[in-house]
């Protein structure tokens, strides 16, 4: 107190502000928390689910089959069944979103961007349950009606993966359009200067130069393909099947979990601890995904700011 | 005569430069194709949804109403006498007595009686139900249906209707409705907002405004953007072992009261709003941090220059100048958790359930999770009901966002009215 008065015009210490600024570090500290507990969670039961007898490491990792009632673990069928819905999906949004991001950035006039960004906008927005809805009830049937009704099942993983690709189309499209308009324009004019035309100049100087935000872009379409759940909970198909064939029913990663969890599992049951060994599986995947895109997008920004 | 130059004859140029801008204008034409493709995606999706929406159904009576009143096809033909006294005849004792004790049936309305019949006297069952499309096109096909059917009738029918809204979850798909899917969603909402808002905006201005570049900070940062991209699906698996099963006592409720429902087993609106509160956390944190990035750095320094301290600073100047844009992200981030379907299917969701949640210790359905169960029922009755309640989750997300919206405009309008 007597210093305080000694030195008026000196720092005063005020309480409040630094109680404001801890609790404020503290929320923040939350999201450590949360990822903490994630892994925490998961590397738990996941120990549980590795440390019981029926369970070998080797066999989850390389077995073919899936039964939990006959003490089958082997994840290959799930792990197949989430790359192939995946593939198909990035092998429908990649290009697809690609070229929307090129329209827009390259070719599209201002008043039709004004349009199409918020279709896109409205597209994103739609939760991923009616993305399932759709895949059931439009795209399986139209799939049958193409290839007929004896080649595609009523549950495969071609509709659920191509419906994924609508679903992350915007994503892509939007984030692209971010990083190709990155690219400097001065780069763009030194290719016209030496006559390119547009699409010259598109494809050999732009998307070149665009290529790391790009690849980030995709990287983290498939994090989003590959944790999917609702699609391919509804149009996947039910039971695990090691199956190249995208026409018939295999359940994946994401659709095995939502059906164990979905029925009344009980606690510190293998079914229980399985779904964790998986949800692990998956976070791992995803987090990689992300980290890898995270990684390139920063390098990226590097090169041109 | 031809021009010779480095590059060939004058003819060989020309045709290059016309083979070039025709790969051009094929590319030019690929990329509006895309473009075109994904609006008509939009356009398919929500024309499927309209379409099983509305169309004809088939139906059954179990009790034909001419063997109630001879010579009177529906029930409406009925006179009010005549639907006193086929419902106090026709119903079963137990069904009357409870109705009775609701409203005696003389004080009922015409209407009311009507409804009672067709519920539990005449028992109209789904045989097959028409988008609206074939409804449209295929009548002949659908009237041969209906003439193939022994007693069956047609009627037009939009799925989405009042009693569809006001209805709780049946077993029979001509009355079930979400009333008690939408109160859930909007409880879940409820507590996702209380929990989320505070700590994620009390997180970016933290590290927006706060946090030095540092190591920590920079972990900080990373982690959120990893966050934000983590699967929704793994942030079930956490709430399931947290929320609903290490703090059962807490979220059941029976930590403060034994009144509360024990069958819920933490499975409740609590848990569920609070793993939602997590999943949108990263959401909002990042929104919130655009938000304060786009305040200019001016105005901080205004206002130290007059000598207020920093959280003087944040709380009258940075916060109202950002506040419209930060509550607009928080909406958007909402908006996402209303349409969450995976995380609380696996913190265990109830599947059927027909009491209104009156609480936060209540057990739970929602919108998504009522449209997950319904599309994956095989029969096609439900596969209509999903349809109807998805365009009432669309609506409402299209009020939230336009809202949204509206605030950000409203406020921002007024800002330019004061200055």
């Amino acid at each position: 107190m007597h210093e305080q008065t000694a030195h008026p015009f000196g720092k005063r210490k005020r309480i409040h502000e630094r109680v404001i600024e801890t609790t404020l570090f503290l929320s923040a500290m939350l999201s450590i928390l949360i990822t903490v507990g994630i892994a925490f969670i998961l590397i738990r039961e996941s120990y549980l689910f590795f440390s019981d007898p029926d369970v070998r490491l080797l066999d989850f990792l390389t077995g073919k089959k899936w039964q939990p009632m006959i003490g089958l673990f082997g994840f290959l069928p799930l792990l197949n069944a989430t790359l192939t819905t995946s593939i198909i999906a990035m092998a429908l949004g990649i290009p697809i979103g690609l070229f929307v991001a090129i329209y827009l950035s390259e070719y599209a006039s201002d008043r039709s961007r004004g349009i199409l960004k918020p279709i896109l906008e409205v597209l994103a927005g739609i939760p991923t349950i009616v993305y399932g809805y759709f895949a059931l009830t439009f795209m399986t049937p139209l799939l049958r009606s193409i290839f007929g009704e004896t080649t595609v099942e009523i549950y495969n993983t071609a509709s659920a993966g191509l419906v994924m690709g609508i679903l992350v189309l915007p994503m892509i499209a939007t984030m692209a359009e971010d990083a190709i308009s990155a690219v400097p324009k001065e780069l763009r004019l030194a290719s016209y200067a030496l006559g390119g035309t547009k699409i010259e100049t598109t494809f050999r100087v732009v998307i070149p130069a665009a290529m790391s935000g790009l690849s980030a872009t995709f990287l983290l379409a498939l994090s989003r393909a590959i944790g999917e759940t609702m699609i391919v909970a509804l149009a996947a198909g039910a039971g695990p099947k090691l199956t190249a064939n995208p026409f018939e029913a295999a359940e994946t990663i994401t659709g095995y979990i939502v059906r164990i969890s979905g029925g009344d599992v009980s606690y510190n049951s293998i079914d229980y601890n399985s779904i964790f060994a998986l949800g692990l599986v998956l976070f791992l995947i995803t987090f990689t995904l992300n980290l890898t895109s995270r990684k390139i997008s920063s390098l990226f920004h590097q090169e041109y700011d | 005569m031809q021009t010779q130059s480095l590059f060939g004859t004058e003819t060989d140029i020309n045709t290059l430069m016309g083979k070039r801008k025709r790969i051009g204008l094929l590319w030019k034409v690929a990329f509006l194709f895309s473009t075109t493709l994904a609006i008509l995606f939009l356009i398919l999706l929500l024309l499927t949804v309209i379409d099983s929406s509305f169309g004809y159904v088939a139906l059954r009576n179990e009790v034909e109403p001419s063997s109630l009143i001879a010579g009177k096809k529906s029930v409406k033909d009925f006179s009010r006498a005549e639907l006193e006294r086929v419902a106090a005849t026709n119903l079963s004792s137990g069904i009357l007595r409870r109705v009775e004790y609701e409203k005696p049936l003389e004080q009922r309305t015409g209407n009311d009686l009507v409804a009672l019949l067709e519920q539990y006297v005449i028992k109209p069952k789904v045989l097959k139900t028409w988008g609206l499309w074939d409804s449209l096109t295929h009548t002949k096909a659908i009237d041969e249906y209906s003439r193939s059917e022994e007693g069956s009738y047609l009627t037009f029918k939009s799925w989405i209707n009042a009693e569809f809204f006001l209805a709780d979850q049946s077993a029979d798909p001509l009355h079930a409705g979400i009333r008690t899917a939408f109160l859930g969603s909007l409880w879940i909402i409820l507590i996702t907002f209380l929990f989320a808002f505070p700590i994620g905006v009390g997180s970016a201005i933290y590290l927006q405004e706060y946090a030095q570049d540092n190591r920590l900070n920079r972990i900080l940062q990373l982690n959120i953007f990893n966050l934000s991209a983590v699967p929704s699906i793994i942030y079930g698996l956490l709430g399931l072992a947290v929320f609903v099963r290490a703090m059962q006592s807490f979220t059941s409720g029976s930590m403060f009261s034994s009144l509360t429902d024990a069958t819920a087993n933490g499975r409740t609106i609590l848990s569920g709003g609070l793993t939602l509160g997590l999943l949108v956390l990263p959401v909002i944190i990042i929104n919130t941090q655009e938000a304060l990035k786009a305040v200019p750095a001016s105005l901080r320094m205004s206002s130290y220059g007059v000598g207020a301290t920093k959280w003087q600073t944040i709380w009258h100047q940075v916060l109202p100048a950002s506040g419209e844009r930060i509550l607009t992200g928080t909406i958007l981030a909402l908006s996402r958790a209303l349409g969450e379907t995976a995380p609380l299917v696996v913190i265990g969701a109830s599947t059927f359930i027909s009491v209104d949640p009156t609480g936060i210790f209540s057990k739970f359905t929602t919108l998504p999770i009522q449209i997950y169960q319904w599309s994956a029922r095989p029969q096609g009755a439900y596969r209509n009901l999903a349809g109807a309640a998805i365009i009432a989750l669309l609506i409402l997300l299209m009020l939230m966002n336009s809202t949204a919206i509206y605030t950000r405009d409203k406020l921002a309008k007024k800002k330019r009215l004061e200055s």
